[in-house]
């Protein structure tokens, strides 16, 4: 990148903390006009934080930015809005009720005379879908369209905005393989044009290949900027993590000869699910691979019946399930982790302690009262052996990183001791040691004799970590692959681009 | 677990961290009581009357029927939910009361009240459950109903026990022990029961789960729409409590009792620092809050100012807990 021009964005000495305790610290940063600049780092590194302070939505302790060579003040979104830079968090801040158009140019409508011209928007969106490549219908509501669509039009905003720099927080975490690279292209094409783009990600393979400089932030601080034409993404978590670690996956044991079969399924149906059978031995770990809306997620929650099916059975040890109720399934040795644990999964305001002992409070009660020595007990060895670092188990489960929700998320479940577990997504949002302790676990569990059903979106966690993969296409199983098959094969199945074979 | 990465400097930091948000949490947690202190503090130093007996014994008593509906409220909206028809509920149970002990005798009757009480919130609960309306509007709509058949049932007409029975239907007004009267001490013996329900039980860590996150709450394995309808009884039974007070002083009951004091009893359950978006706060909060709220009225009469004034004061002490709790929980995330 040349250093002649002024860079699009110089941040120096830029530090921020909450109540004493300092989460960015010091950071010297210049991106240069049209770079695509990759911002990587554990959660809680501080690549949030600093996206917030480019965007405005929090202020900066210390430091000061400039934009293309103006240092500048920036205290709100609208300064940095004005200033030409717009920020695409992982939330998304569409306004869901209202049309395409609206949120393309919301707050920035063509008006004449106080009356907004809907018919110059529509001329300014047509040509903005030309530069894109996007086609999106401009007068349908944003929360009818799936999450890949909606991004493309927070992307538009920003362009309508005349953005001169895009921060994007995650954008790859919500969706599609093929929706990914479209978005990496479109981001290429983007910086060609002049766009500068920083581009925060978990997925390092991504950031490699679109960015030209990736800068490492650790604890706050910045570790190391670096061209990303010579780093590899061992090199980039040896930085994240302060060492270069082992990112490999841990094998699972084979499967016992004989093990029984635990669960099984029947031509499930419901929406999505359109027929699906399966069947899961003691000790096992089925993956469900498969693109967005084939159906995995809904499949694991007919099989825990967090939605009833309109059709099938489901049985646990040859027995059917009393009722397509979560607590028929748990009743039966059934557990789910949820695909978001902020949503489905746990109560965020109420403590660690509380969290744990929600789907196990029978377990320990005497008369209605909570048998709080017993659950005290039982907490903290659990909370132990999942390994969650908790400075304190009384405090909102909130305040801890999402590697330790998630891990408190598998503890809740591990207490009552289940024969099948189901799990979607088990490392979303997760930092990468975090990661690897939840790898590690979900194997350990499966050579204990637990039945394990996973669903991720990370096609080699799930290769890795399954000894079986069945592939969804439009809900219905299209393939199974033994343990060994190669990424490829896998999601050319879920594209349907040739027949899987069922082994 | 092979890999560990983090805890050097993540064990370096947290003390610090914990320390401070910890007090944050203190602060959040009992700045209400300090509040309640000063008050308290100002009034025996600005008046000689506040400290006496009577006026304590007077203060309770007037904390009763608030701090009973604040307590239904305060157990709804942890479980995420509003009861609205509190206060056409307490009118309808104190009614039935009333009509059950002229053909019964009293004691009966109060027991009638109580089950009314208990039933209302039953159905309040079930419709809101069922129907899958908004809490708010569904016991808006139910409460016009139960205004309405206390109506009916009155024919908009006062409603009074026998008159041999007079005497004996003002039995919550009369002192008992430490010389409080009795309705203060059903008061705080309901509200005693309702704390350890709320915070020792299982019931109580389901309906803290139910209002911070239905969903996951579901997914652990929790009946959320009977979390929901036991709560409302709860509501109801406090209801049908202050309503037999509120009659037992008048030796009366009518249709229009305690018109809009359902929204007295949430002003007072979020004053003492229970978070209106559920899964949070605490019976305790409740009395509290109610104590401050009468507090006001009492300080006003004491301090002989202009009772004019007294909604003002109260409306701006709303806003103030609220921002407070606000500002609190912005510093701690």
């Amino acid at each position: 990148m040349s250093s002649q021009k002024a860079p699009s964005i110089a941040v120096r000495g830029v530090g921020k903390s909450y109540s004493g305790v300092s989460v960015l610290r010091d950071i010297d940063l210049d991106i240069a006009p049209g770079e695509v600049h990759g911002l990587v780092g554990e959660n809680g590194a501080g690549k949030s934080t600093l996206l917030k302070i480019l965007g405005g939505a929090i202020r900066a302790d210390a430091g000061t930015l400039s934009f293309d060579g103006e240092q500048v003040t920036v205290g709100s979104p609208r300064d940095s809005i004005a200033h030409g830079i717009s920020l695409i968090s992982q939330e998304g801040a569409l306004v869901p009720a209202l049309s395409v158009l609206d949120n393309v140019f919301l707050a920035r409508w063509s008006h004449r005379g106080g009356l907004v011209s809907a018919r110059s928007d529509r001329k300014r969106l047509a040509a903005l879908l030309e530069t894109t490549g996007f086609s999106v219908d401009p007068d349908v509501r944003v929360d009818t369209l799936p999450i890949g669509v909606q991004q493309q039009v927070e992307i538009l905003r920003s362009l309508a905005r005349g953005a001169r720099v895009i921060a994007m927080d995650e954008p790859t975490a919500v969706l599609a393989e093929h929706e990914k690279d479209n978005l990496l292209a479109l981001i290429r094409k983007l910086a060609a044009g002049g766009t500068t783009i920083i581009l925060v990600s978990h997925f390092l393979e991504e950031v490699l290949s679109v960015a030209d400089r990736i800068t490492v932030l650790r604890d706050g601080a910045l570790i190391r900027t670096v061209d990303a034409s010579d780093t590899s993404p061992r090199e980039l978590v040896g930085h994240m993590v302060g060492r270069e670690i082992d990112v490999l996956y841990p094998d699972p044991q084979p499967v016992p000869e004989g093990a029984p079969v635990v669960l099984s399924a029947r031509n499930l149906r419901r929406g999505l699910v359109n027929g699906v059978d399966l069947q899961v031995r003691s000790g096992e770990i089925l993956g469900i691979a498969g693109l967005v809306g084939s159906g995995r997620t809904e499949t694991l929650r007919l099989l825990f019946g967090a939605d009833k099916p309109v059709e099938g059975v489901v049985e646990v040890d040859g027995a059917a399930l009393a009722a397509h109720t979560p607590r028929a399934a748990m009743a039966a040795g059934v557990a789910m982790v949820p695909e978001s644990r902020k949503e489905q999964g746990l109560v965020m305001q109420r403590s660690v302690a509380e969290n744990v002992a929600l789907s196990s409070l029978s377990g320990r009660r005497s008369g209605p009262f909570v048998k709080r020595p017993a659950e005290k007990t039982a907490v903290g060895e659990i909370s132990k052996s999942v390994d969650i670092r908790a400075a304190n188990p009384e405090a909102p489960i909130e305040t801890l990183s999402g590697g330790n929700q998630q891990k408190a998320l598998f503890a809740k479940w591990l207490l009552r001791k289940p024969k099948v577990l189901l799990i979607d997504e088990p490392t979303r949002g997760v930092d990468v040691a975090a990661k690897t302790q939840i790898h590690h676990l979900i194997t350990g569990l499966a050579a204990d004799g637990m039945a394990v059903v996973c669903v991720s979106s990370e096609i080699e966690e799930l290769l890795a970590l399954s000894h079986r993969v069945l592939v969804l296409r439009h809900g219905e199983p299209v393939g199974e692959f033994p343990r060994g098959t190669t990424p490829e094969v896998v999601v050319a199945a879920a594209f349907g681009s040739h027949e899987g074979e069922p082994s | 677990m092979s890999v560990d990465t983090t805890p050097q400097t993540a064990a370096a930091r947290t003390p610090a961290a914990g320390n401070m948000s910890r007090l944050a949490f203190r602060m959040r947690d009992y700045g209400i009581v300090a509040a309640l202190v000063i008050i308290v503090i100002a009034l025996s130093v600005s008046t000689d009357t506040f400290l006496t007996s009577g006026n304590l014994v007077n203060l309770l008593d007037q904390t009763a029927v608030l701090g009973l509906l604040a307590t239904g409220a305060t157990i709804c909206i942890i479980s995420g939910v509003f009861d609205l028809t509190a206060s056409a509920t307490l009118a309808l149970s104190a009614i039935i009361g009333v009509q059950v002990g002229r053909v019964t005798d009293v004691y009966v009757g109060f027991a009638a009240a109580a089950v009314a009480g208990a039933l209302l919130g039953f159905v309040t609960g079930t419709v809101v459950v069922r129907s899958g309306v908004n809490s708010f509007v569904g016991t808006l709509a139910t409460s016009l109903v139960y205004r309405g058949l206390a109506v009916m049932v009155t024919g908009g007409a006062i409603v009074y026990p026998l008159t041999q029975s007079a005497e004996t239907f003002g039995m919550l007004t009369w002192p008992s022990l430490f010389g409080l009267t009795s309705a203060t001490i059903m008061f705080v013996v309901v509200v005693a029961i309702l704390a350890v329900v709320v915070s020792r039980t299982t019931f109580g860590r389901r309906l803290y789960a139910v209002g911070g996150n239905a969903e996951a709450a579901r997914l652990s394995g929790i009946r959320v729409g009977s979390i929901h309808v036991t709560a409302f009884m709860i509501s109801g039974v406090c209801s049908a409590l202050a309503g037999l007070i509120l009659a037992s002083r008048a030796g009366s009951a009518q249709s229009t009792m305690a018109t809009g004091m359902e929204l007295t009893a949430i002003a007072a359950a979020v004053v003492g620092g229970t978070s209106i978006l559920g899964g949070e706060g605490a019976v305790w909060r409740a009395l509290v809050g109610a104590l401050l709220l009468t507090l006001i009225g009492n300080g006003f009469n004491l301090l002989g100012w202009d009772t004019i004034y007294q909604q003002v004061l109260q409306g701006l002490l709303i806003l103030f807990a609220v921002t407070m709790d606000r500002w609190l929980r912005k510093r701690t995330r």
